[in-house]
């Protein structure tokens, strides 16, 4: 009950003071709005031609209908919740190898850390497009969302333990990890019960930012046509309107649902993220709230 | 210079080393792991284009299929190989363009890209560090806070819809760019000037694009590194000082600010390269990114995986040129 309180009143300072997270909050509760509206959608997503083709937007279809017969109003609700599931699906996989990597090096130091950071340097260098392309290629016919988010979980960890690690560098000197040190704790037990807490804010941050990099990811191996295009998503959104050259034909609201439902998406969870980072930090949030 | 060598030289070359390694240790686990089988699949594939081939010839193929793809004898062995054809600069032939070799597929698609990416990560990292440096020093600036604004809104939003809005916006509703290309359909590729400048004018909208999402990273960054610099003491020692507000800007503030961003450059190379590959696609680009999408209808398997196995090689090369160049700006390093 006290963490609630609390978080409420975080989101009430946030909306008071900075702009940036009215925004975020703003865009993010109508997302999460036609997301929820999924569970009424009067159309399966996946069945064609229930609806007049190439209708241009009215009120009985807000976004117009598509060359397959589809609602674009509907299906993009359908898109959303699924590029939202497999942020989430993604963050939470690459968090777990962020928070372990992380913690391990910074607390280990040494030889432990040295090699760590190397391959986590690697990862952070490698152009990883391409390598998911091979992956997704390879998997053609057989991709699902929680796959998917294995794959770029897979990927998406190094900035992040990078971060976990510079974090825990600093707790590390503190008195409190000695004292624990001292009391006869396992280095495990510290890392996860003394430094978590800690550390957790930034998990929290890098979340997001996660999340936008596997979202936006998952559209530009859906347009190349590698993922599985029968679902929707924002990707196979824009990978169907260009099979059907929407914009050559002069269909213009099937690119341009995705189009603004991706740019409304991913300009809210990046407002919230910088939102967010700045409120982890004291001096910054000292500044914007003057205490 | 002993401690160069040991203690900057070669940790950056053995990191160089290591992403390779890694990079293309993962290339080659990769298909092994994959439930499907890429010599089944290109058989099946031939099967269904409907011709007739008796079955003696298709088992030929597929033991000649398994040979090219490295897939012979035990796993060890096949790492073996896989790093001996590499070695020699050997990545196969191309499936679907049979029997053109990969490598020289991605020789004539390798300048485009090359071209493209070099402008435009100078220009957005040049102008994104002097606007960043500039919304530090000038915050009331009213245009420097459009370009903070535009920079966190263009940000966050992926490559291709990016590229895709450009080309909207700039080839389909104001038609002030060819629509897709480096150069129209049926000319020769050929050194005259009069070429160069189609080249340039196809050009112009993804480099266009590069450099608008580009910079708004470098423009971020370099403010609030300049932000924290500001505040030190001989910057404001300086001020009293009564040195030139430019001399102070351009050799007090950002001369030690420019250090991590040339850092940063080297660890996004990866990310900035692969946004490339989708510029290309979306307009068209005849360099790696139009190869990838090639190989992807084509199915062409050898082509996918040695785009791959070339851009890991090629990114980590780029960094380690970056970083064998690092010491000329930071003397600290250079005198040690």
């Amino acid at each position: 009950m006290g963490t609630t309180t609390a978080m409420l009143r975080i989101v009430r300072d946030l909306l008071k003071h900075d702009t940036r997270f009215r925004i975020a909050f703003v865009f993010l509760l109508a997302v999460l709005l036609l997301t929820a509206l999924t569970v009424v959608s009067p159309y399966d997503p996946s069945r064609t031609f229930k609806v007049p083709a190439d209708m241009p937007p009215s009120l009985q279809h807000p976004f117009g209908t598509n060359s397959r017969g589809q609602d674009m109003f509907w299906w993009m609700a359908f898109a959303l919740r699924n590029s939202l599931l497999l942020g989430l699906l993604t963050a939470a996989v690459s968090r777990v190898i962020a928070i372990l990597v992380g913690l391990t090096a910074g607390y280990r130091g040494g030889f432990i850390d040295r090699a760590l950071m190397s391959v986590n340097d690697s990862f952070v260098v490698m152009p990883v497009l391409p390598v998911l392309i091979l992956l997704s290629f390879l998997l053609r016919g057989q991709m699902t969302i929680p796959l998917l988010a294995l794959i770029l979980g897979l990927f998406g960890w190094p900035w992040d333990a990078r971060l976990i690690r510079a974090q825990v560098l600093s707790l590390k000197e503190r008195s409190f990890t000695r004292t624990a040190v001292y009391s006869g704790n396992a280095s495990l037990h510290i890392s996860l019960n003394e430094h978590l807490p800690f550390v957790l804010p930034v998990v929290f941050a890098t979340t997001i930012a996660n999340m936008l990099w596997s979202i936006g990811m998952e559209v530009t191996l859906s347009v190349l046509g590698l993922s599985n295009v029968s679902l929707p998503t924002i990707g196979t959104a824009i990978f169907w309107a260009n099979q059907h050259q929407a914009l050559v034909a002069g269909i213009w609201w099937w690119l341009a649902a995705p189009i603004v439902c991706a740019i409304v998406l991913f300009l809210g969870l990046y407002l919230l993220f910088s939102s967010v980072n700045e409120y982890i930090d004291p001096r910054t949030r000292l500044r914007l709230m003057g205490g | 210079m002993r401690k160069f060598v040991l203690g900057y030289l070669l940790p950056r070359i053995a990191q160089w080393a290591m992403v390779i390694f890694i990079g293309v240790t993962v290339t080659f686990i990769i298909p092994r792991l994959s439930p499907n089988d890429p010599v089944e699949r290109q058989i099946s594939q031939m099967m269904g284009t409907g011709a007739r081939i008796d079955p003696e010839a298709v088992e030929h193929m597929r033991v000649a299929l398994t040979e090219m793809y490295g897939l012979k004898g035990s796993g060890w062995q096949q790492y073996v190989a896989f790093w001996g054809r590499l070695l020699r600069g050997d990545l196969g032939p191309s499936l679907s363009t049979f029997p053109t070799p990969v490598t020289s597929l991605i020789a004539n698609a390798m300048p485009w890209t090359l071209g493209l990416l070099l402008t435009s990560v100078l220009i957005s990292w040049v102008l994104g560090n002097v606007l960043g440096a500039f919304a530090s020093y000038y915050p009331n600036s009213r245009f420097i806070g459009v370009i903070d604004v535009l920079s966190q809104a263009v940000r966050p939003i992926p490559y291709y819809v990016m590229a895709l809005v450009m080309l909207i916006m700039f080839a389909y509703v104001i038609k002030v760019f060819p629509f897709s290309g480096a150069y129209p359909p049926g000319t020769r590729v050929q050194l005259t000037p009069q070429f160069m400048l189609t080249v340039i004018k196809h050009s112009a909208l993804p480099a266009l694009s590069l450099v608008t999402l580009g910079m708004g990273g470098w423009f971020l960054g370099m403010k609030s590194l300049c932000s924290n610099i500001i505040s030190e003491d001989y910057v404001v020692y300086a001020e009293t000082a009564g040195l030139r507000e430019n001399k102070i800007l351009f050799n007090y503030v950002m001369r030690n600010a420019l250090l991590p961003q040339i850092t940063g450059l080297g660890l996004q190379l990866g990310s900035i390269f692969s946004g490339a590959l989708i510029m290309e696609v979306v307009f068209g680009y005849p360099g790696m990114g139009m190869l990838t999408l090639q190989a992807v209808l084509g199915n062409d398997y050898s082509l996918i995986m040695g785009i791959a196995i070339f851009s890991i090689v090629g990114v980590a090369t780029s960094v380690l040129i970056l970083d064998l160049i690092y010491p000329l700006f930071d003397p600290r390093v250079r005198h040690q």
